[in-house]
């Protein structure tokens, strides 16, 4: 087994090829079920093909509401992620203080505990403090696990970052705040982008949290969740899955395209 | 001389560790001054205070007479040529150059005309649209040199400034910052752990030692009448002798330092004294030969012209000097 | 250079930032408290919001249900805990960590070979291909993946097809009747819900056991190989001790997300509770907050013992 002209064992081949299939598998036939005409079963082989779903979901009012929510709260969640991780970032990376750890493992916490004790304290927590369910509540319990991606991401370009190239802008005259605007910030700006993008496929894909913190208002995953509980109309399900996979994915492949220069935060993260 | 810098009795402590301890400095304007010392020395540590980058924990520092405590490095009239250059890798050459300018709201037109006459004075005129990363390591000390002079600050400090570069760049490098001094007047405080580099380019040395200063003086007082071994044998590997030896030689029982080419050697065809020993090393450094010489359980070091009469290896010697050659150092212990 | 003379004479520069750079020469000043104030925003989201709900919810595992009115008693009692160990609340616990120690052990076996594959082999295009091939799935929504399961394993769907084209539908239906892993059908059985959960948790196996592989230096296998050692002992003696951790590691996610799960066994499987399905219901309809309290305290517990034993094995040096 040299290591320059490295062959896999056919045995080797087969069982990754196996594993890759079963793992892709599924996904394309999200795909194709999304152009099947049937309407009432899950059948395979499909009957046939149509692109009749796909007008039916546009015209379908719930369906857009719960986009328009879920890139609602995506998009708030990100921006308070962004400030909370990028700031507790500059702080943690800047400094060496006592309880430096224990803020690293505060962080990490809302995604290493399972999805649902996040969900069921933020919920007892409302319900104690007598806070009704809203967008609002939605979009604390988001931000809160979505603060972990922007920070594992900032962290790890501020550490790429050379210290002495802060007290260089510093030494040319420049304070705090030009630091950050004119030095620091540029050269964070992509490992931002891409912990964005993550925070916001996140949010846009959370089901177990926002059950516990949403009240009558339904983000898209909690719309795929009642359809999948008790489905209405599959065909429309099918075309709606598709579209989730398509814009969760895109993000991601954007954060990889931004993050290729080693931080590997993309492959770093759990939801 | 004014005074362009001045610590009095300043101490910056870690801790338990004290990386400076008690210095007390005075750099004259317009002066070309090397802070010299082996690692963890403290002379860095001087620099960063002198930048701002550090806060003394006692004593006082004063730059051009005002006190500086307590005033950021961004108010600070002092700009600083960083040992691994820390350019900004997100901007090219003239934005780098320009940065401080900027920082300033200097209009455009005026920035890019000084960015451009600061570049020229290191030599990288028309340099502007390239990357830092294009850059080889010459001249990226060049642009980070051509970013901290732009400004025409009151004194320029450089952090080992030639150490990434190699020996010939540095030789041709150490020519040009001395007529860069030159030219513009400014102060230059550097710091170096480059014996040769602090002798030949500065007018002052300062040798630093576990956070003391050691020694203040011109290259010559520091090399021919340097006050403590350390100074001896780290400037320019002198012998030092101990206080046993020299008694028997000069009649005073102190520590002294004796210069490698102020020994000369007189063949002795079995002669015997104090000063007769067996030559057990030589290496050839071309225009001259250094010898090690062991001379009744002392080894010195001699350095003599190259040619046929030096002495083979096992050789029999005499070795003599000026009695002025032997420096009588002031610690006795 | 005349230009460049017109500079301040003075070795001190005015502020000419107004409040902004008095502001910024104060927090130069006083860095601890620079400090203080960059921690301050998230120290009061995480610290106070979250940190303070979880430790709300911890406490109320600690009060009881009273059986007739139904409210909830607000005295410290460990009677809540003791409901726990209940048969039918055994079960659950037993149930969910038997579910999450199969799909452990699963997501190993199948990660493994692909994370080998990527890790030493596969170069250049493959090397993408194999990365997009891993992160497509574990970025795609979580969601969508469960439905794919569905569509996969209805009755009139992919799976039972693919039996009955290859005439192994004696197969499927001997493996359905087998007790506790079988059921009417692969829905509405344990190996269902199993399969659905190996699915969305094994990508989260395969990265760290690849990071685990990729630090293994190729000249410690070259210098194996020259010491006489055939490619099975390499990989037994050298790369499998080597990579143990990254299984490690890859083990703590898939333990806890199953663990922690309570709608994949929902939508496919069978009515038996696991631990987050009993969290929900009990803090739901059945508004026994206590209860549900101390429910998500086990699997914070597990977690907890799970996680000092892989820190032991030096599982986190490859995360």
């Amino acid at each position: 087994m040299r290591s320059d002209t490295p062959r896999a064992p056919w045995g080797l081949k087969l069982a990754a090829g196996a594993g890759l299939f079963f793992m892709l598998a599924p996904i394309a036939l999200i795909f194709l079920y999304a152009f099947s005409s049937e309407e009432r079963t899950y059948q395979w082989p499909p009957p046939g093909l149509t692109l009749k779903w796909f007008a039916v979901t546009w015209n379908r009012p719930d369906v857009w509401q719960a986009l328009t929510l879920s890139v609602q709260v995506a998009a708030i969640s990100t921006a308070i992620a962004l400030v909370l991780g990028t700031l507790c970032a500059a702080a943690v990376s800047g400094t060496r203080f006592f309880g430096r750890e224990t803020i690293s493992l505060l962080v990490i916490l809302p995604i290493a505990l399972p999805g649902i004790i996040t969900g069921i304290s933020l919920r007892s927590a409302f319900s104690l403090m007598e806070i009704p369910f809203s967008f609002w509540t939605i979009v604390l319990g988001h931000a809160t696990f979505c603060i972990v991606v922007v920070y594992n991401n900032a962290v790890a370009r501020f550490r790429r970052t050379s210290g002495s190239m802060i007290e260089a802008a510093m030494d040319l005259g420049a304070d705090k705040f030009q630091t950050f605007r004119h030095v620091i910030l540029p050269n964070i700006g992509t490992a931002l982008l891409a912990g964005g993008m993550l925070a916001f496929a996140l949010s846009f894909d959370e089901v177990i949290v926002t059950t516990f913190t949403a009240g009558q208002q339904q983000t898209l995953p909690i719309w795929m969740l009642e359809e999948l509980v008790r489905p209405r109309q599959r065909p429309v399900t099918n075309v709606v899955a598709m579209v989730v996979v398509i814009v969760t994915l895109l993000p991601i492949l954007l954060a990889f395209y931004f993050s290729r220069g080693g931080d590997q935060t993309v492959a770093g993260m759990g939801k | 001389m004014t005074s362009a810098v001045s610590l009095q009795t300043v101490s910056r402590h870690f801790g338990a560790v004290r990386a400076l301890d008690e210095v007390d400095l005075e750099v004259g304007e317009g002066e070309f001054f090397a802070m010299l010392g082996p690692s963890g020395s403290g002379k860095t540590t001087c620099l960063r205070l002198i930048a701002g980058f550090e806060q003394p924990t006692l004593g006082q520092i004063r730059i051009f007479g005002d006190a500086v405590e307590g005033v950021p490095p961004y108010r600070r009239n002092v700009n600083t040529v960083f040992q691994d250059y820390a350019l900004f890798p997100h901007m090219n050459v003239r934005e780098n150059v320009e940065f401080s300018l900027m920082l300033k709201r200097v209009d455009k037109a005026t920035r890019a005309r000084e960015a451009e006459a600061a570049l020229e004075l290191v030599k990288l005129g028309g340099y502007g649209d390239r990357r830092p990363g294009q850059l080889s390591g010459g001249q990226r000390q060049r642009v980070a040199l051509a970013r901290a002079i732009v400004n025409r600050p009151k004194v320029l400090l450089l952090d080992e400034p030639l150490g990434a570069l190699d020996l010939k760049l540095r030789e041709q490098m150490q020519e040009e910052l001395k007529a860069l001094q030159k030219t513009l007047g400014i102060t230059f405080i550097f710091v170096t752990h480059d014996q040769g580099e602090a002798l030949s380019m500065a007018d002052r040395v300062a040798v630093f030692d576990f956070g003391k200063l050691v020694q203040v003086g011109t290259p010559e007082e520091i090399y021919t009448k340097p006050n403590s071994r350390f100074v001896a044998d780290f400037v320019g590997s002198s012998n030092v002798l101990a206080p046993e030896f020299v008694e028997t030689i000069a009649g005073e029982r102190r520590w002294a330092s004796l210069r490698p080419e102020a020994i000369h050697l007189l063949r002795s065809e079995g002669g015997h004294s104090a000063l007769t020993g067996t030559v057990v090393s030589r290496s050839y450094l071309g225009a001259t030969t250094r010898l090690g010489i062991e001379l009744g359980g002392t080894l010195l070091h001699a350095v003599v012209p190259s040619g046929t009469d030096v002495p083979a290896d096992g050789a029999r010697v005499t070795i003599g000097f000026a009695r002025e050659a032997l420096h009588l150092m002031e610690d006795a212990g | 250079m005349s230009a460049i003379a017109a500079s301040s004479s003075s070795a001190i520069l005015p502020n000419q930032r107004g409040w902004l750079g008095a502001l910024s020469d104060r927090f130069w000043r006083q860095p601890k408290l620079f400090v203080f104030l960059l921690l301050l925003p998230a120290l009061l989201w995480l610290g106070i919001v979250y940190v303070g709900s979880l430790f709300a919810l911890l406490l109320q595992s600690f009060f009881s249900i009273d059986e007739f009115s139904g409210l909830i008693n607000y005295e410290f009692t460990l009677k809540t805990y003791a409901e726990l160990l209940r048969p039918q609340n055994l079960d659950v616990i037993l149930r969910t960590v038997s579910m999450a120690a199969a799909v452990t052990l699963a997501s190993a076996l199948i990660a493994f070979p692909i994370a080998y594959m990527a890790a030493r082999y596969a170069r250049g295009k493959w090397k993408a291909l194999f990365y997009l091939g891993i992160m497509l799935p574990l970025w795609a929504s979580y969601l969508v993946k469960v439905y794919a399961w569905k569509l996969i394993l209805a009755k009139e769907g992919i799976l039972n097809w693919v039996f009955e084209q290859l005439h192994l539908t004696w197969l499927l239906d001997a493996w359905l009747s087998l007790p506790v892993i079988g059921g009417n059908s692969l829905s509405i059985s344990y190996t269902g819900t199993f399969l659905v959960f190996l699915y969305v948790w094994m990508p989260y196996m395969i990265l760290p056991i690849q990071a685990a592989i990729e630090r293994v230096p190729t000249n410690l296998l070259d210098a194996s190989s020259d010491l006489g050692a055939t490619p099975m002992q390499t990989f037994w003696r050298v790369i499998f001790p080597l990579a143990l951790p990254g299984i490690v590691a890859g083990s703590i996610f898939t333990f806890s997300l199953t663990l922690g799960d309570y709608i994949i066994p929902q939508i496919i499987g069978t009515s038996a509770f696991f631990i987050g399905q009993a969290v929900y219901a009990h803090q739901g309809t059945a508004g026994n907050i206590p209860l549900a309290a101390a429910f998500t305290v086990v699997p914070i517990v597990i977690m907890g013992l799970y996680l000092w034993m892989a820190k032991r094995m030096g599982a986190f040096d490859a995360l």
